[in-house]
């Protein structure tokens, strides 16, 4: 399931909504806005992102998880709008009969949300704003993905 | 058609939307960028480097060649930075 929303999300909850006939792993990912990166405390973050196309990337990748690993259900809930250090920006779940898939899929999937769901970072660092930069790193882990699909 | 602009390049062409008529000439994501950055100073710097934007038409990535025709929606943003 995916979910594009401004309101927070509750991990525990979530977790205990996932669902299956044979769940033997449950994995969950977290990602929360760090208070620094480098030297300038964060003051805010706010994500952007295009309503329509987030939803079908999102569900595009959550059917790719579904179709190399054998997942019992998925989640994946991306925040928009104002966030301060601290705050959750996103939540994957993954659950299958074996640990291996549900950590492998989870790991997938935040790795392509990162390079292919169109959101972007606004960081509010004292008195500017700066649009954050896509990382080369990310794109590398992205790409290990699709070497191992070859 | 309808553009939609993004992060960076929403601020720096004043509008996160528009539509207009498929313009004279135009066929592709490529030249629909090219005739954009003849609108405006605006459009001109952040049209400017082509390499750091990303194009979707029709709600999927596109490349520059990728055609473009009336109706369709043309997305121009920045690398993503989700996650």
């Amino acid at each position: 399931m995916i979910r594009v929303q401004r309101e927070d999300f509750d991990v525990g909850v979530e977790i205990a909504a996932i669902s299956g006939r044979n769940i033997g792993a449950v994995v969950s990912f977290v990602g929360l806005v760090r208070s620094k990166d480098g030297d300038d405390p964060i003051r805010s973050m706010t994500l952007e992102h295009y309503p329509g196309m987030t939803e079908k990337k999102l569900a595009e990748i959550e059917a790719e998880a579904h179709k190399r690993w054998p997942l019992e259900d998925t989640l994946v809930i991306h925040r928009h709008g104002r966030l301060e250090p601290g705050d959750q920006i996103v939540l994957v779940i993954t659950a299958s009969s074996h640990r291996q898939a549900a950590l492998d899929s989870c790991a997938f999937l935040i790795d392509w949300l990162k390079t292919s769901a169109p959101f972007w970072k606004l960081e509010e660092r004292g008195d500017s704003e700066d649009w954050v930069k896509a990382r080369s790193s990310d794109e590398a882990a992205a790409e290990k993905w699709s070497e191992k699909s070859k | 058609m309808k553009l939609l602009y993004f992060a960076w390049l929403r601020h720096k062409i004043g509008t996160g939307e528009e539509d207009i008529p498929l313009p004279d000439g135009v066929s592709t994501v490529g030249a629909l960028a090219h005739w954009l950055k003849t609108r405006g100073p605006g459009y001109g710097e952040a049209l400017e480097d082509l390499s750091i934007v990303r194009f979707a038409v029709n709600q999927e990535f596109a490349d520059l060649d990728q055609p473009v025709a009336e109706g369709d929606e043309v997305a121009i943003f920045p690398p993503v930075t989700g996650g």
